[in-house]
């Protein structure tokens, strides 16, 4: 626009296109404003469900059951000689002592199959409480004490409601308890007492049958198609694709026919409505308690309850409405790793009180174990300490050192920009190229110890380095020119300036820098494995060349294992984790704030 | 054309040049900054307890000058001096001569207030300590004492010596600099627009100490304003593009100059 009107360019800012310009505009600012909350929501959502989903599997594993029993210490068990003697007494089969206390609480179970499945509630750690005591006080001995009994993960996991809903309703009608023969018991309620849970039955029977009736259906959307394809092969000649295609045409038919003829028993099943219903291990256990026992139905319908006694009841007497209740496991008992006999036992000590929920400290005291129950992060945690602990003692010096050299004294030519350059690229290598270098070099080469805390530090050593000679030569770089100058001026030397005015200055940044750097090792899993840090290790490690896993590695070694109870551990050793991490970075955020200068 | 005590344009010795030893003497001085020439040969001669002004427009190399009399362009990568520049005759560019003392006998205060961020005492007592000039604490207090005093400042600041430097008026912070810049006992004290930042209640205050000052110590200051070279200085230089156009007696430069350029700037006709 060069139309000139006084002296002036016309301007263009009143019309209706400038006005649409202007509206454009602001609409584009609009929308990244949008994008920008937009993305601020979805990143908080994401944390959100991140953070519950963690904190909800991992909170329950820092709680843990025990079992409090009165044990009797008897000397002839525990301490033959009667000289106090640690060793003496620490080989002791306190296992047995605490097993014959669990066992005394149950008098009915006599059968080695029953003591076995009663004793394995009991975690195989389930002495250690007792023994620790009794060797730090043998005096304790021929008393009678009351010590914590861990039980099993199994144990431990049903307390938690992990393993099966446990729903007991008191039954509203009179019923009788009767001695059938095969020590079975009956109870009769001519008022339909049962009814609710035969309708249960039936309704998880219909479930099965609908599931089952969508396995058929899917098995027989497959025949059309591979008929066709029959079809056409056998138009083509092609005999052997024939063949094949017959073949599996025809276990499709057998498949589906099996299928159907289950599908149609247990149609049978859920829809009689009169019928009793015989229980098996995938259907939901029901049971009655009644007069201090309990019963588990093998057979059931809406007046009737058969089956043998988990708890064995005191008397047959008749039951009165509100004096006996109908119980529900809500899992079958072949979908849990935990039996209907062993829920019963642990709600009877549940009952007696003998349940005791505590704090896990052992998860902070205790190295890696097998058994979920046993297994603590101490171990993981004490590695990661040493192996930073190598990390830091590597990478301060060097890597302050190492920017205030290139910062502030190397001469600016080809060979440091090439140095310059690499040592920024060093700082986006995949950390696995790390672990390998640390393969070749220090375990190969070197000869230094495997899975240790040296040569994991050393492995996360070069790793961080990159990050602290980035980060220092920024804050160097932050500190103003003036600063120097005026160091200059009154005659300080150029090294006397950079370490008494310059490096102190830039000392906040270059902390903040390398406690980054620090967390980033601390999370660092990938390299470690290289280096055999991934191996499974009880013992807490207590020097630099011990054996050692560190918190990532536990994390990953733990989500593997099939055990449930490890899920919680695993949730848990993350906690820990992001906990360190959080006190780390806060740390960082801490010295910045504390020590940042103003000039 | 003799060299040795006048420049190209003036031909005059300066009253003021006569009447005090020389201290500084710059021959046929060039300054590079890798290819660009900031200085063509320029030859200065700077009386010794006497305020010298440097004074000419943005980018006429005034403080590039500055800079060389006490090396402080070494610090500039791809910056390069050649002539000579003599201190007490002494060439300070010959490898004899160690630019870290020669900092310590030739101060500076730069344009922009730079304390350190540490207390007022530790400021002044810095350049002391680097350089052994107190063997105690007394010595060392005496030392800090003395130059805020010198500086002016003393009675002001005397209360709290350990609050940090940089919590002082800009004012107070320029005269701080230069208490730090007196405290190692230099000869000359090199001053670059020390006033720029300042107020013109501060400017006063600093120029009445450069007055001072000038009884002990040589005084180069570079200054963007011709009244302040004016007030203070005894012997003032114009720089145009590099080259030192006109130098002479501050009352003659400012009365009388011979150079048209040198009227035109002083005249606010450019610059």
């Amino acid at each position: 626009m060069t139309d000139l009107i006084d002296g002036r360019r016309a301007s263009d800012y009143s019309s209706t296109a400038a006005k649409r310009r202007l509206v454009k505009r602001y609409r584009a600012e609009a929308r990244f404003r949008a994008y920008g909350v937009l993305g601020l929501i979805l990143t908080a959502a994401f944390l959100a469900v991140l953070f519950i989903d963690i904190l909800g599997k991992g909170l329950p594993a820092f709680w843990q059951h025990s079992l409090m029993l009165r044990t009797p210490l008897v000397p002839a068990e525990i301490d033959p000689l009667g000289a106090h003697d640690p060793k003496q007494i620490a080989s002791a089969d306190f296992g047995k002592i605490v097993k014959d206390v669990l066992a005394s609480q149950f008098p009915y179970v006599k059968s080695r199959a029953e003591r076995k499945l009663l004793n394995s509630l009991l975690s195989s750690g389930a002495a250690d409480a007792l023994r620790d005591r009794v060797i730090a006080n043998p005096a304790l001995i021929g008393t009678t004490v009351a010590t914590p009994a861990l039980l099993s993960a199994d144990a431990d996991l049903f307390f938690k409601g992990r393993l099966t809903k446990v729903e007991a309703e008191p039954a509203k009608s009179a019923a009788t308890l009767n001695i059938q023969p095969q020590e079975r018991y009956e109870i009769l309620s001519p008022d339909g007492a049962f009814a609710a849970s035969l309708a249960e039955i039936k309704r998880h029977l219909g479930a099965r049958v609908a599931l089952l009736r969508a396995e058929v259906q899917g098995l027989l959307a497959q025949r059309p198609e591979i008929a066709s394809r029959l079809a056409q092969a056998r138009d083509g000649g092609n005999s052997a694709e024939a063949l094949r295609l017959e073949n599996s045409l025809q276990s499709i038919d057998l498949k589906s026919a099996e299928l159907q003829t289950r599908m149609q028993n247990l149609e049978i099943r859920a829809s009689s409505s009169s019928a009793s219903e015989k229980l098996d291990a995938t259907l939901p256990s029901i049971l009655a308690a009644a007069n201090g026992g309990l019963i588990k139905a093998e057979e059931i319908s809406a007046d009737r309850l058969i089956g043998p006694a988990l708890v064995p009841p005191r008397s047959a007497a008749s039951l009165a409405p509100g004096d006996w209740s109908i119980v529900t496991y809500q899992t079958p008992q072949s979908f849990r790793r935990i039996a209907d006999q062993q829920i019963a036992w642990l709600e009877h000590l549940k009952g007696q009180g003998l349940i005791d929920r505590h704090f896990n400290t052992r998860f902070f005291t205790s190295g890696d174990s097998r058994e979920p129950e046993l297994a603590g992060i101490r171990g993981a945690l004490v590695g990661s300490l040493l192996t930073l602990l190598v990390t830091i003692v590597l990478c301060l010096p060097v890597g302050v050192a190492a920017a205030i050299y290139l910062e502030e004294f190397a001469p600016k030519n080809r060979l440091t920009e090439i140095i310059e350059v690499n040592i920024n690229n060093l700082a986006a290598v995949p950390s696995i190229v790390f672990g390998l270098l640390g393969l070749a070099l220090f375990l190969n080469t070197f000869g230094l110890p495997r899975s240790a805390a040296l040569v994991g530090g050393l492995v996360l050593a070069l790793l961080v380095l990159p990050t602290i000679i980035i980060a220092g030569r920024a804050s160097l770089r932050a500190v103003p020119p003036s600063i120097k100058d005026a160091a200059l001026a009154v005659g300080a030397s150029h090294q006397q300036a950079v370490f008494h005015h310059v490096l102190p200055l830039a000392m906040p940044g270059i902390m903040t820098g390398t406690i980054i750097g620090m967390a980033h090792a601390l999370g660092e899993t990938a390299p470690l494995l290289m280096i055999g840090m991934v191996a499974f290790i009880v013992d807490v490690p207590s020097g630099i060349t011990d054996s050692a896993t560190v918190l990532p590695v536990q994390i990953y070694l733990w989500s593997d294992l099939p055990e449930i109870a490890f899920e919680a551990k695993t949730a848990a050793a993350i906690i820990v984790l992001l906990a360190v991490l959080f006190v780390m970075n806060g740390t960082a955020i801490v010295l910045r704030r504390r020590f940042e200068r103003r000039w | 054309m003799d060299a040795s005590n006048t420049t190209v344009m003036t031909p005059a010795v300066p009253a003021i040049i006569a009447e005090r030893p020389i201290k500084i003497r710059a021959r046929n001085v060039d300054v590079f900054y890798g290819d660009k020439q900031a200085i063509y040969d320029l030859s200065i001669d700077i009386p010794d307890r006497a305020v010298s002004a440097l004074i000419g427009p943005s980018g006429c190399g005034k403080s590039t000058f500055l800079r060389t009399l006490n090396r402080m362009n070494d610090t500039i990568p791809n910056a390069r001096v050649t002539g000579t520049v003599e201190l007490d005759r002494e060439n300070i560019y010959s490898r004899d001569l160690d630019p870290v003392l020669l900092r310590a006998r030739v101060g500076m205060v730069f344009q922009k207030p730079n304390p350190f961020p540490k207390s007022i005492y530790e400021n002044v007592a810095y350049g002391p300590r680097i350089h052994g000039l107190a063997h105690n604490k007394g010595a060392l207090d005496e030392i800090v004492v003395s130059s805020l005093k010198r500086a002016g400042l003393f009675d002001e600041v005397k209360d709290r010596l350990a609050s940090p430097g940089t919590g002082l008026s800009g004012g107070q912070q320029q005269r701080l600099c230069i208490a730090r810049a007196i405290a190692v006992n230099p000869e000359v004290i090199l001053m670059d627009e020390p006033c720029s930042a300042l107020d013109p209640i501060a400017t006063a205050r600093i120029e009445e100490l450069i007055d001072e000052l000038k009884q002990n110590f040589c005084i180069v200051i570079v200054t963007h304003s011709m009244q302040q070279a004016a007030r203070v200085s005894q012997l003032t230089a114009f720089f145009h593009l590099g080259h030192l156009v006109e130098m002479g007696d501050t009352d003659e430069i400012f009365t009388n100059p011979q150079d048209q350029r040198t009227q035109d700037y002083i005249t606010g006709r450019f610059g």
